[in-house]
């Protein structure tokens, strides 16, 4: 332990010798890297729109293998970045073994928990907003049967189809929801043309609309569910845009902002927990110009009701991941 | 045979480090061409992977990865068996070496070290052993099945990760960490035995001895016992060796099972040693670099230790250089894409010309 601190003493002095300005914010991208058009590109866009509005400069590294978690994680520490932010569901051991050892760096931690006194945790209520673009997808179905394309049957994935299907459910309980995931490798997060592949066939079981939640994958998704003439939802990010009249809606999941608060709080941010659920604006479903036509009155009161009732606590939406089952299959 | 006319020293010194040097050479000019300065890239590398005992730390760890995967295909490739299922082998590993450490309360982990050892070299074994089964037996291509039953091995793991070790309510498929007793000793420590100070952040540890023990033992297995002539003769000639009384169904069962238990104990650095527990995609892709780094190593275990060694650079001197430079880690990727390509797909276009230069040499 002693000898580890007067390394990190001596690198540290080595940073500020060299002139690397101190309290720039850091952000390590997890596997998928920079540009996977889902994630980790949230996170991207939120630091870039900080660095447009504030003028600040930040520092990012995209890791190559899981033993640069906590590699990465120190040199970002001991280079004087702070706060440091790390995407990804696997990295809370990563920071329960980093975050100590710098007590005056502030961590962010998106997508999991780790409960130390100088990391804050931005975890989402992912499972809120697909119920809410499972209300539109049963809403706008006419087949009565509508699917899902998930990246990897993890949990987090798991957590989306579930809520999804008790939101298609909670619009008409005889709806068919059709579930498929990508695959088991990392590939399975940027596969367009097996996403494409895979909607097709649920297209011809039938759906006529297809929610995505794989990645890049899902451009292959959107892509062939705007061929077949049916429906798609996007995620993360607003994806409306990509696919005009095809694609119904976006499930929103606003990493970029969890990343731009971190920044623009700095150093000795507050730590703990954030849930960025509905009430907290963290996940919600998206309405803009290019899918103004294929959201009805009707159903945009139907899915605003449902939204006012899961944040006043009426409508509790299932999570996945607290029992690992789902009431809607 | 171009390879009569080039000394046996120079084929397997000579040619890999020019294609090595060539492959470098077009690096250095893509680094330039995007505008970055190649010199202060070797630089940054070099530094960053031999420069302290931390970048040794690292480099090895990655080297102890890739020399298990490379002795797996450099052992069945001496029966002309090309097992390119080290990925898959290696990760069914992990899954030998996590019950073992799991579901055993061992006492100190010199036995946990021995019971993990078991587990991940039968698990990579028995993943091994099915197509090398079936290539026996059933004459189906072995290219074909081991290919295929990594991605088998994927979905298994993910099944047993999601389903069987994730501890209930924890969003991220992997298992929970192993007992400190089933801790091995990080090569700070070991050096530390002998008075000799060492890095305690890299994940290097005691299964880097393993790993170039078994360099070792392959060798001795290969050209000093009675199964290894059995195992090169096989390679050579399918035919001569049956005729020398050599069945060659056993023989491929036998070395696709070696093999196997070689990418299993891969596990023992990465899942074992590094980790501490089992985690999605743990391989992330050693087991595809150990047939660049048998290729490169000639299919012998002292080249597969120099290669494996050469690639833990590459790995680690990348890491370094993506960290302080604004050179991509797509980059990186194709350097080392470029060593693969020069020392394996393209050795003939070294090789030629410096059998010429050799046979001018002789003809003065």
């Amino acid at each position: 332990m002693t000898s580890l601190k007067t390394l990190t003493l001596s690198v540290s002095a080595l940073a500020l010798g060299t002139g690397i300005a101190a309290a720039d914010p850091a952000l390590i991208f997890d596997l998928g890297g920079k540009f996977d058009k889902s994630f980790n590109e949230a996170a991207y866009n939120g630091a870039e729109r900080w660095k447009a509005e504030t003028g600040g400069d930040y520092r990012d590294i995209e890791m190559q293998s899981a033993a640069q978690r906590v590699q990465f994680a120190r040199r970002m520490a001991e280079s004087g970045a702070n706060p440091i932010v790390v995407m990804g569901f696997q990295n809370a051991p990563t920071l329960e073994e980093v975050a100590p050892d710098y007590p005056d760096t502030s961590f962010v931690l998106i997508d999991a928990v780790a409960d130390l006194p100088n990391v804050r945790s931005v975890i989402f209520a992912e499972h809120e907003g697909s119920y809410l673009v499972g209300m539109l997808a049963a809403m706008a179905s006419e087949s009565n049967t509508i699917s899902f394309v998930g990246g990897m049957e993890i949990p987090l994935i798991a957590a989306f189809a579930c809520g999804y299907a008790q939101g298609a459910k909670a619009v008409n309980p005889d709806m068919e929801v059709i579930v498929n995931y990508t695959g088991n490798t990392p590939d399975a997060w940027n596969d367009p043309v097996r996403g494409g592949e895979i909607a097709r066939g649920q297209v011809s079981q039938g759906s006529d609309v297809v929610f995505a939640a794989a990645g890049g994958t899902g451009l292959g998704v959107l892509q062939a569910a705007a061929d077949a003439g049916v429906y798609s939802i996007g995620v993360d990010s607003n994806q409306n845009y990509l696919h005009p009249g095809s694609v119904l809606t976006s499930m929103l999941k606003l990493v970029d902002e969890a990343v731009y608060t971190a920044f623009t709080d700095g150093p000795g941010l507050e730590a703990g927990v954030v849930t960025m659920n509905l009430a907290a604006g963290g996940v919600g479903y998206a309405l803009d110009e290019h899918n103004a036509d294929l959201i009805t009155a009707e159903m945009q009161a139907a899915v605003e009701a449902a939204r006012e009732a899961i944040i006043a606590g009426e409508t509790v939406v299932h999570d996945y991941r607290t029992d690992s089952t789902c009431p809607a299959f | 045979m171009s390879t009569k006319r080039i000394p046996h020293w120079a084929d397997v010194t000579l040619v890999p480090l020019v294609s090595v040097l060539l492959a470098f050479a077009i690096s250095a000019a893509l680094i330039w061409a995007i505008g970055e300065s190649p010199w202060n890239a070797v630089k940054l590398m070099v530094d960053g992977a031999f420069g302290s005992s931390y970048g040794w730390g690292y480099t090895l760890y990655y080297a102890t990865n890739f020399m298990f995967t490379g002795l797996a295909v450099a052992v069945a490739f001496q029966a002309r068996l090309f097992n390119i299922g080290g990925e898959g082998q290696a990760a069914v590993g992990g899954l030998g070496v996590a019950l073992v450490c799991l579901y055993i309360p061992w006492p100190h982990w010199t036995l946990a070290l021995l019971g993990a050892s078991l587990g991940a070299a039968a698990f990579g074994a028995l993943w091994a052993f099915i197509p090398g089964y079936l290539q026996a037996k059933r004459g189906s291509h072995i290219v074909i099945t081991t290919i295929m039953f990594n991605f088998i091995a994927a979905s298994f793991l993910n099944y047993m990760l999601v389903n069987f070790l994730r501890p209930q309510g924890s969003q991220d498929p992997s298992s929970p960490r192993f007992p400190d007793t089933a801790s091995l000793p990080k090569l700070h420590e070991i050096l530390g035995l002998f008075g000799i100070p060492f890095s305690k952040v890299p994940p290097v540890n005691i299964s880097l001895l393993i790993a170039v023990a078994l360099c070792g033992a392959v060798w001795w297995l290969l050209w000093r016992t009675r199964l290894g002539y059995q195992i090169r003769a096989f390679g050579e000639s399918e035919s001569a060796a049956q005729y020398a009384g050599i069945s060659p169904a056993r023989i491929t069962i036998i070395v696709m099972l070696i093999s196997g238990g070689l990418a299993g104990l891969m596990a023992l650095n990465n899942v074992m040693g590094e980790q501490e527990r089992l985690v999605l995609n743990a391989v992330e892709g050693a087991g595809f670099i150990g047939i660049a780094v048998a290729l490169m190593g000639r299919n012998h275990p002292f080249g597969v230790f120099l290669a494996a060694i050469l690639f833990g650079f590459l790995y680690q001197g990348g890491a370094e250089l993506a960290l302080w430079t604004g050179i991509p880690r797509e980059l990186i990727v194709v350097i080392q894409a470029l060593v693969i390509l020069f020392t394996g797909a393209l050795d003939n276009m070294v090789r030629i010309p410096i059998a010429k230069l050799f046979s001018l040499r002789r003809a003065d």
